[in-house]
């Protein structure tokens, strides 16, 4: 029988740690001069150095240590003044040295922390995760496995593999145990990360898509009694790939350890791999016997001794952290907690915000983003950022409708389309032949039917009996497909049937 | 015209009095005449250097202004990179790769104008001192067909021994360019660590790794120095300083006033009687020479072989990690069913040879958690000790010197079996490697007990490279008024006629 979440948290508490690695969005290779762009034909972004050909160097990217020292600073980090690479060895098919080139005993950022903020029965509450490090490593390469079961290279008939991704810049950035969190751990991770992703994105130093992999979580999750010192075996998560699944794996992961302690058995420290489907984890990699990495330092790389003034310009170049950007944002255009709560949960800040910079006023831009669009994005199954509709579409649809020219129901009709490609809002507006009727001639013709029609509705109005209008302004709206002007169907009707219209 | 110098060469390619063509195809026909003895060579590149040649001839005609050895050939070490020529490093694992770039040695070679002949033999992956781990069978010392020519570089040595080729380049890991340069009495230069870019150098251990010019006078290897030499972005690694005036040191041969320091620990015990008396007799004519001789201690010496033998083979575990079969060179076991692993492992297991193993099996041992601080760690802090070691000694001469290695050439296969006797060689030329200052083996005259040529090293500190020059062209040109003719006149005719 599955044990309850409820039923867990009564009795353990759970500790946190989390590893979450960040691709960097810079042009070249973190060692050498390859182009990092995503989804190229395979091995097609590759050269000596990041196939690893016999004699071949490695030689540090700078924007990708100007990126990493901007992260620390924005985690709060201490910028170490000499930090070296080490050489991480073991042999695997996708990484062509068959090292990896990392840091280990000296990195480049220590001591940070990042502060979240999540919704609990007593109200929102702070919690503080601790950053122990960040620092720079190069990605592998990918392999994929055919044939066999399991997708893996045990049992596959073939392995595929693709170098373009070696040589890529990774930033780690890994916390100290996350205590303290009871219950909430599965949301502290999700803010943490969140948070996290925010900032990198103010940052602008990766792509922080989730889903592309360039910003990979692995969730570190162990239990204990509540009250005990001592800390339980941990699991690590690796296959997290979006916000959700991080709330989802913390949770499975608490769950399925309970059920084992309280079974009797015990947790097996090893990596973990998310079911994005199921949600829960498979096992993968025991890591019962540390492996033996025989890191050292990297010889062909000289250590990273960031100048102090150098440092001090980044900080200064850092931009609005992202929590106090939202208070900010919140007060500027005056948005209800629910409402703002609704933005951040629905992934729409920026895009509200680069719509309102267009020129839309603040609460049009929420309510298309957070209503319609998001409506669409949902009944579609696919983000929001990767509808084919602009802040710059829907700052134009808002502004056609405050000029009157098109009517919220006839503007939906102009969102839909641009969301089926049908082009910028101004291209709809003309394939479709979408207009507001004001030509009064024609409204008068409208009303002049429908009246006819709806003799005795039309002689209650004449009587006074202005309720009665409704009925009447409906059927002329039908009668002109909705491209009419309501309030001045209602204007012209009540004057036709002599009524004051103020 | 094979016996000449490189620099003569050089002139007689400026005068008109030969082509680069010529030059290359007198020096094919002598590796044609030779080598089957001698085994310096791995690969003959005969039509890559002959286009080479009358590329040089075809600017030389057209008037352009070309470098000092523009249309001299030479022999390249095959643990360089080149373009589209067999690099094997001596190694079975790296059969029939031809890499797709040049190293930045053979780029700067091609931009001089220097005619590459082909690709010389060495120890695997330079692991040796005698060129008796080449995968590919042992090259003989022209002095004496059944002795080694020194390691890792003994190809590129014995071709410039045997006149295969005037100009050579090598690779000196802890004393791979010096000791087959002293066995083959040659000249050979290890620079700076940095001065010479390590791009393309297939690495055996990267903090110690550093190539260099052979040559046969120490004017030659001044001018191919030059010619390799600077900074390359490249190698994280390169020294990005202006490359130290080797060619006009080395012109001067100057050392009036220069304090020359002996190291007392590189001398004495274990070392052959005639290394000890060449050695001392080439002090007598320093000091004739107008310099002044010191005696000054390096205490930390002692314990350099042993931590050169921990860190050598720890990179070296980690640097060869990466011939695995799955992306280049030779695959073993790749039939229905197997593994990536096991193609791996058999193919590491079919392609490298036993020193290589015996040295990986070391440095992974020495990495090893639980381990590291011991060996690893306490290597690193010996390194430290040792460049403290130098910077004092520096402080009480411009140079420092010593016999290059404890004894002339062995007999092939004397010592294939006790490899510890085998490591003794390069008791002399590691701590220059650690400490990653210069060093130069130049010849000092021949051993009276057997005949063969002894060499005499001279350590220079940090980019101060022009110094071992200047003192290097003093101590020629007093042993060759004093010989009369060059030492090699004195070594065996090889394939019939001079």
């Amino acid at each position: 029988m599955t044990l309850s979440y409820d039923d867990v948290v009564a009795k353990y508490e759970p500790v946190l740690g989390l590893e979450v690695h960040v691709e960097l969005n810079t042009n070249s290779k973190m060692f050498c001069g390859c182009s990092t762009v995503f989804g190229a034909e395979p091995n097609t972004q590759t050269c000596p150095v990041c196939l690893a050909l016999p004699g071949a160097l490695p030689v540090v990217n700078e924007k990708a240590i100007e990126s990493t020292i901007k992260i620390g600073l924005a985690l709060n980090c201490s910028i170490a003044p000499f930090s070296r690479f080490a050489r991480k060895n073991y042999f695997y098919p996708d990484m062509p040295k068959n090292f990896q080139i990392s840091q280990y005993d000296e990195p480049i950022c220590v001591d940070g922390y990042v502060d979240v903020e999540i919704e609990t029965d007593e109200g929102p509450k702070k919690f503080r995760v601790e950053v122990e490090r960040v620092h720079m490593e190069e990605d592998t390469g990918k392999s994929l496995h055919v044939g066999g079961a399991t997708g893996r290279i045990h049992g596959a008939e073939y392995s595929l593999l693709d170098y373009n991704r070696a040589g890529i810049p990774l930033v780690e950035i890994v916390t100290k145990i996350v205590p303290g969190t009871g219950k909430y751990a599965p949301e502290v991770a999700k803010a943490y990360v969140a948070e996290l992703r925010d900032i990198l994105r103010a940052l602008g130093v990766s792509d922080v898509k989730m889903e592309q992999g360039s910003l990979r979580c692995d969730a570190n999750v162990s239990l204990r009694l509540i009250g005990a010192e001592k800390l339980g075996t941990r699991s690590e998560t690796k296959n997290v790939n979006s916000l959700r699944s991080v709330e989802r794996a913390v949770r499975g992961e608490m769950i399925r350890h309970a059920e084992l302690l309280n079974a009797g058995g015990r947790v097996v420290q090893e990596t973990r791999h998310f079911q994005e489907d199921t949600g829960l984890t498979r096992s993968g990699r025991s890591k019962e016997q540390a492996e033996d990495y025989r890191y050292f330092p990297e010889p062909d790389l000289v250590p990273v001794a960031p100048d102090a003034a150098w440092i001090e310009e980044l900080r200064a170049t850092l931009p609005e952290r992202p929590s106090i950007r939202r208070k900010r944002l919140q007060e500027v255009w005056a948005v209800p907690d629910k409402e703002m709560a609704a933005m951040i949960n629905a992934d729409v800040l920026d895009i509200v915000e680069a719509t309102v910079l267009l020129g839309s006023d603040p609460t049009k831009a929420r309510s298309w983003w957070l209503g319609e669009i998001s409506r669409i994005a949902n009944d579609k199954n696919i983000a929001i950022a990767n509808l084919a509709i602009t802040p710059q579409d829907v700052a134009e649809i808002v502004a056609l409708v405050n000029a009157g020219e098109l009517t919220d129901k006839l503007a939906r009709q102009v969102v839909e389309g641009v969301i089926a490609g049908e082009g910028q809002p101004a291209d709809v507006v003309a394939k479709r032949g979408i207009k507001v009727v004001n030509d009064d001639g024609a409204l008068m013709a409208a009303i002049e039917k429908v009246c006819a029609e709806q003799t005795e509705t039309a002689e209650k109005v004449r009587n006074g009996h202005l309720p009665a209008a409704g009925a009447l302004i409906g059927a002329v709206m039908k009668e002109t497909k909705g491209q009419a002007d309501a309030a001045r169907v209602r204007e012209l009707l009540l004057g036709h049937l002599g009524q004051a219209t103020s | 015209m094979i016996r000449n110098s490189a620099a003569e060469m050089a002139a007689k390619l400026v005068a008109g009095e030969t082509t680069s063509v010529a030059l290359t195809q007198a020096h094919l026909d002598r590796i044609a005449a030779v080598d089957t003895d001698v085994h310096a060579f791995l690969y003959v590149d005969t039509e890559g250097a002959l286009a080479q040649a009358a590329a040089v001839d075809a600017k030389r005609a057209k008037g352009e202004k070309l470098s000092p050895l523009a249309g001299v050939p030479l022999a390249l070490k095959d643990v360089m990179a080149q373009k589209g020529v067999p690099t094997t490093c001596g190694s079975k694992i790296l059969e029939g790769w031809r890499p797709p770039y040049d190293s930045t040695v053979v780029a700067n070679l091609k931009k001089n104008d220097i005619v590459i002949l082909g690709k010389t033999n060495m120890d695997e992956f330079a692991m040796g001192s005698s060129t008796e781990n080449s995968a590919y069978g042992p090259t003989h010392n022209p002095w004496d067909l059944s002795r080694i020519p020194g390691g890792s570089g003994g190809g590129s040595s014995a071709a410039l021994a045997a006149f295969e080729a005037p100009l050579a380049i090598g690779t000196d890991t802890g004393g791979s360019i010096r000791q087959p340069a002293a066995v083959t009495g040659t000249v050979g230069v290890k620079p700076t660590y940095g001065g010479v870019s390590r791009f393309g150098l297939v690495a055996f251990s990267s903090s110690l790794d550093q190539a260099g010019p052979c040559a046969r006078t120490v004017l030659d290897t001044a001018l191919l120095h030059e010619a390799i030499a600077g900074h390359d972005p490249k190698d994280a690694t390169s020294i990005n300083a202006p490359v130290p005036q080797v060619v006009a040191a080395a012109k001067s041969g100057d050392v009036k006033g220069m304090k020359i320091g002996v190291v007392k620990e590189l001398n004495g015990d274990g070392y052959q009687p005639g290394v000890r008396a060449r050695f001392e007799e080439s002090l007598e004519l320093l000091a004739k020479a107008g310099a002044e001789i010191v005696e000054v201690s390096a205490p930390n010496f002692e314990y350099a072989l042993a931590a050169y033998y921990l860190i050598a083979p720890s990179e070296c575990s980690s640097n060869l990690a990466r011939f695995d079969a799955m992306r280049y060179g030779l695959r073993v076991g790749d039939i229905d069913g197997a593994s990536a692993e096991s193609v791996m492992n058999l193919t590491r297991e079919v392609g490298f040879g036993k020193e290589v193993k015996r040295r990986i099996i070391l440095g992974t041992y020495a990495l090893s958690s639980g381990y590291y601080d011991a060996y690893y760690g306490s290597a690193q802090k010996v390194r430290t000790l040792i460049t403290q070691d130098f910077i004092k000694a520096f402080e009480k001469a411009d140079v420092l010197v010593s016999p290059t290695c404890p004894t002339t050439a062995f007999k092939i296969g004397e010592k294939a079996n006790d490899p510890l006797a085998m490591y003794l060689n390069d008791i002399a030329t590691i701590p220059v490697n650690m400490a990653g200052i210069g060093g130069m083996s130049l010849p000092s005259g021949l051993a009276d007990e057997d005949g063969l040529p002894v060499g005499f090293q001279i350590m220079s500190p940090v980019m101060k490279d022009e110094r071992m020059y200047s003192v290097g062209a003093a101590l020629e040109a007093a042993l060759l008024t004093q010989w009369g003719a060059p030492l090699l006149d004195k070594a065996p005719l090889l394939g019939g006629a001079r």
